[in-house]
């Protein structure tokens, strides 16, 4: 039964195929007949509708979300921009139509036929911009004469608009169309050439919430090119806003004091790690990135030796100096090296084998003592510790600061710094490490390097004793109606675990830099709060001319730590001024003012507080480039000065 | 790896027919993406790569006899389940559906797989189960329910082009084992009813919209019609000789939607004309014959099966895209093989060209 059933199987198979065969070849024939119909038949007439199509899709940009301050202060966001354009294949007479615009706007008849030029290869159906930028009276001209210019055409697209200048342009950064690079990487699928994309700062690392979801439109239009109706529409999807953990005018202030010099300021809440001020100087003018950049600003931003495009903040890498001595003290207590009493005689020198080694103070400090070797900045106090510990005594320190490594801001290309240890340099020179090199290292310089960043999350991490938060920027995403989507969290990424002891006598040292008599960090002193920090001078060469000045690009880097208040910390603030030559001087009245700004801004309305409350009359709403804010400085120079 | 032997044993026939389609393809996707601004390599580049490709992996598959094929088939089954719905839970979303499964280092789209795994099973259980005369209804329901789970998975995702393919193959390759006339008097009197039920509370809004827009095109001119519209506008402008070579206004002035891809026949037609179609429909209809011609020189059922199942995916995937095109069918996301830009769609299509080569090549092993 079941052998007859196999071959029966079979050979109805076979019969089935050919069968098979013949539905096949019907279906085609189907397919070739309804070709014939369209193509033969019905051919003239889908020629004149393919002559007569002008059906148009034109892509509608979302509206791009905004940036806020900590406090909703807008610091970036949009306002509409008009450009004029042409469609060339509605246009009957070119030089015409130019003539009429030129005359009707007053713009430059040159600079359109250039730019229509210049566009010649494209589609002619895909509009030329001729004029960007034109004003609302322009725009109404236009509308008024709408009949008179067939092909003419408005279009109106967002643009970026920076409230407060150049403020905090590093951290905000800016958009432009998307390069081809960006177009292959993965995450950027579904843009499109010609749409507009973050470029850095926040823009680029949030732009995915920033972007919103583009819309189109299908548009019908006459042979004039009027529309005649909208076929299909897509609205876009406004982008969601992003609020930030900057306070707009402690950044202010931090901008303010750097006046034209070159470096960078973090500072940041050390029970949290939101970053409060976030400062590279010299800044740029991020609106110019946006629209057509002159090429003579342009020019001015690549020459200027300062190197104002650079984000100094977060990729700026400085040896620390004297900053450094923090870690190198810790480790040697840990190690049981020093305590509090031990005492190093200083000469202002120090020898190790054939070389020697000096203090920055030449007459040396006598006997020094941790407290005295942090107010005075000893070198020859570390160098003692540095031969004792070795070097990688002192990088296991730093590393437990998370030093070397980034720290996770949410900004793109932030940079890990350096952290040398003997094993680094035999992978990476071949070579075993020197003791003099430690030497270097337990003073900050040699091949130590850090940001800006990492110098802020150090000392916060020393203010608090311990608990290494993530430096962060963003503290929630809004939607376009202001509702929270999604909130930071304050996150702990390590912690740098010293005796509660060692933590004690280090900020006892800290303490005595601002507030002791010969301590190098009295111009960073507050009256009314107890500021605690440590001065750094980083060698960039080492041989230097002083009998005729060095030159800048030689002069030694600036830079101050700093927390307040002592007895409870709040705050920390790092400071590089770049070839600023004495942290004491350049770099330690900035975090003052830092500081300042910080206290100022807590103090709930100042009623009582008398003379200087007018000035400080809440400018968050507008832009802040207002003189009100200048009567406060001077006293704090004064502050300084009079140290 | 192949059998000297077999070498000597290859399908010329099939071979050129894929290799004919597959550069005419390649001259309609320069012409369809001169438009286009291109960024990095071009789209016809990169296709003839994809071309190249198709074929290293079509010979690879034919290096090993496909019986082995039988009984890996219901693991293959078990893991493409497996993977769609991994799919539906960790897949990456793109354009409003889930169909990728991201892997690290690339990115594979299960359904698409299912189509060949499909072929492979039904091959499988019909080879083991003789139903001379024709299946009765009670034969049908396991088949039926091998397919039902991959199907509505791929529906789940919601990819209704890959499910309504994969249940084409599927149903093609039952029709071939046969079906008695009751089998298919109460298949009718259930799938009417179903597809009421399917109709009102299954299908999403958009896929309602665009068989509405088959059924009548003039219902939502302005709106989803649109595509058929253009697509018509462009191959009846194409008229007898076509408009030249990248001269067709609708697809350089891109009138047209995904005209390398899904739409890629319709640049053809509008450029190449009547003549042009006539040429590309002999070419696949030469191609679909042949398969099953395949099927009928070989000598072993599960091979036969396999072969009749590679046809009719080809067959399936030709008749929707082509009938889409010229406004016969709804708008679904179905490539035409070897012919529109697209890897996936070129792999799928090469690993059943190997199955084919396999399958032709070995029938003299026996």
């Amino acid at each position: 039964m079941k052998e007859r059933r196999v071959v029966r199987e079979l050979l109805e198979s076979k019969q089935r195929i050919m069968s098979l065969s013949f539905v096949v070849g019907i279906v085609f024939l189907v397919l070739l007949v309804r070709l014939w119909h369209l193509q033969i038949l019905s051919a003239d007439d889908y020629h004149a509708m393919s002559e007569n199509n002008r059906l148009r899709f034109v892509p509608v940009a979302a509206s791009r979300g905004a940036i806020l301050d900590r406090a909703g202060t807008v610091l970036v966001s949009n306002r509409p921009s008009f450009s004029l354009a042409v469609i060339p294949q509605e246009v009957k007479d070119k030089e015409a139509l130019l003539t009429q615009l030129s005359t009707l706007l007053g713009l430059d008849r040159t600079e359109m036929a250039e730019r229509w030029e210049k566009n010649k290869g494209r589609a002619k159906y895909y509009p030329i911009v001729l004029a960007s930028n034109i004003t609302r009276d322009h725009v109404e001209i236009v509308e008024e004469n709408r009949l008179r210019l067939p092909g003419v055409e408005i279009e109106m697209k967002p643009v970026r608009e920076y409230s407060s200048k150049q403020l905090a342009a590093h951290l905000l950064g800016y958009i432009g169309e998307i390069s081809e690079k960006e177009l292959d990487v993965t995450g950027f699928e579904e843009y499109n050439p010609g749409d507009y994309i973050g470029k850095n700062g926040i823009e680029r690392a949030l732009e995915k919430e920033l972007h919103g979801g583009d819309g189109g439109r299908q548009l019908e239009v006459d042979a004039r090119g009027r529309v005649l109706r909208t076929i299909s529409e897509s609205s876009p999807t406004v982008g969601n806003s992003v609020v930030l953990t900057i306070d707009a005018a402690i950044q202010k202030q931090a901008e303010r004091a750097f006046g034209d010099q070159a470096g960078a300021a973090v500072a940041m809440d050390v029970s949290t790690g939101e970053i409060l001020a976030f400062v590279s100087n010299p800044g740029f003018d991020p609106a110019l990135f946006s629209g057509k950049m002159p090429a003579d600003v342009w020019k001015t931003y690549l020459d200027d030796k300062r190197h104002p495009l650079e984000n100094k903040a977060l990729s700026g890498q400085y040896p620390p100096g004297s900053t450094f001595k923090i870690v190198t003290a810790l480790a040697a207590l840990q190690d049981n090296r020093i305590n509090e009493s031990t005492s190093f005689n200083c000469s202002g020198s120090y020898d190790l084998g054939t070389s020697t080694f000096k203090c920055w103070n030449k007459r040396g400090h006598g006997a020094t003592n941790l407290r005295k070797s942090l107010r005075e900045s000893c070198d020859v106090f570390y160098y003692n510790l540095g031969e004792k510990l070795g070097v990688d005594k002192i990088a296991a320190a730093a590393q437990a600061f998370k030093l070397g490594t980034p720290l996770g801001v949410e900004l793109l290309n932030e940079r890990s710094g350096l952290i040398p240890t003997s094993e680094w340099k035999l992978k990476r020179f071949g070579k075993r490490w020197f003791h003099g090199e430690t030497l270097s290292v337990a003073i900050g310089q040699g091949a130590v390097l850090l940001t800006p960043i990492q110098l802020a999350s150090m000392i916060a991490t020393v203010a608090n004793e311990g608990t290494i938060y993530r430096p962060h920027v963003v503290k929630r995403i809004v939607d376009a109606d202001g509702k929270t989507l999604r909130e930071s969290k304050n996150e702990i990424i390590g912690t740098a675990v010293f005796p509660k002891e060692s933590y004690r006598l280090v900020k006892q040292g800290l303490l005595a830099v601002v507030n002791e008599p010969g301590g190098t960090g009295a111009m960073a002193r507050l009256p009314d709060i107890k500021v605690a920090g440590k001065t750094g001078t980083s060698q960039v060469v080492k041989l230097r001319d002083s009998k005729y000045g060095t030159p800048y690009q030689y002069r030694d880097h600036a830079l101050f730590v700093a927390f307040a208040p002592f007895e409870k910390p709040e705050i920390a603030v790092a400071v590089v001024i770049e070839h600023g030559e004495h942290g004491g001087a350049a770099a330690a009245p900035i975090a003052g003012r830092i500081l300042r700004a910080y206290f100022d801004g807590k103090k709930p309305v100042r009623k009582d507080a008398a003379g200087s409350a007018g000035s400080d009359e809440s400018n968050d709403d507008n832009d802040g480039t207002s003189g009100a804010n200048s009567v406060k400085e001077p006293r704090n120079n004064g502050d300084a000065a009079h140290d | 790896m192949i059998d000297r032997r077999l070498l000597t044993n290859i399908d010329w026939v099939l071979a050129g027919l894929v290799v004919a389609v597959c550069l005419l393809g390649i001259l309609n996707i320069y012409s369809a993406t001169t438009p286009y601004k291109i960024i990095g390599t071009a789209y016809y580049i990169k296709q003839f790569y994809w071309m190249l490709v198709g074929m290293v992996v079509s010979l690879m598959v034919c290096s090993l006899d496909y019986h082995i094929l039988e009984d890996l088939s219901y693991w293959f089954y078990g893991f493409l389940l497996f993977l769609l719905i991994a799919v539906l839970v960790v897949g990456k979303r793109s354009m409003g559906a889930t169909r990728w499964l991201n892997l690290g280092i690339m990115n594979i789209q299960p359904s698409e797989l299912m189509k060949i795994v499909i072929i492979v099973t039904f091959a499988r259980f019909f080879n083991s189960f003789q139903a001379a005369g024709g299946l009765t209804v009670k034969e049908v329901l396991i088949p039926f329910s091998l397919l039902a789970f991959p199907a509505a998975l791929i529906m789940k995702q919601p990819d209704l082009g890959t499910a309504t393919l994969v249940i084409l193959i599927a149903l093609s390759m039952i029709l071939y084992v046969g079906l008695r006339w009751s089998t298919i008097m109460t298949f009718v009197s259930v799938t009417i009813p179903m597809a009421w039920v399917g109709w009102s509370f299954l299908l999403r809004p958009y896929q309602k919209n665009r068989v509405l827009d088959f059924l009548d095109p003039e219902r939502s001119r302005l709106g989803s019609g649109y595509h058929i519209i253009q697509s018509k506008i462009a191959v009846g402008s194409g008229g007898f000789t076509g408009k030249g070579f990248v001269k067709g206004t609708q697809s350089q002035l891109r009138f047209l939607p995904e005209q390398h891809t899904d739409f890629a026949f319709s640049v053809f037609a509008e450029e190449w004309g009547f003549l042009g179609c006539l040429l590309l429909i002999i070419i696949y209809l030469s191609l679909v014959l042949w398969g099953l011609n395949i099927a009928r020189r070989c000598n072993d059922r599960f091979g036969s099966l396999l072969a009749v199942g590679v046809t009719a995916m080809l067959f399936w995937h030709i008749v929707i895209n082509m009938g889409m095109v010229i406004g016969l069918f709804p708008v679904v996301g179905v490539p035409l093989p070897f012919f529109s830009y697209g890897g996936t769609s070129m792999i799928t299509s090469m690993v059943g060209i190997g199955l084919l080569q396999n399958i032709s090549m070995r029938r003299f092993m026996f």
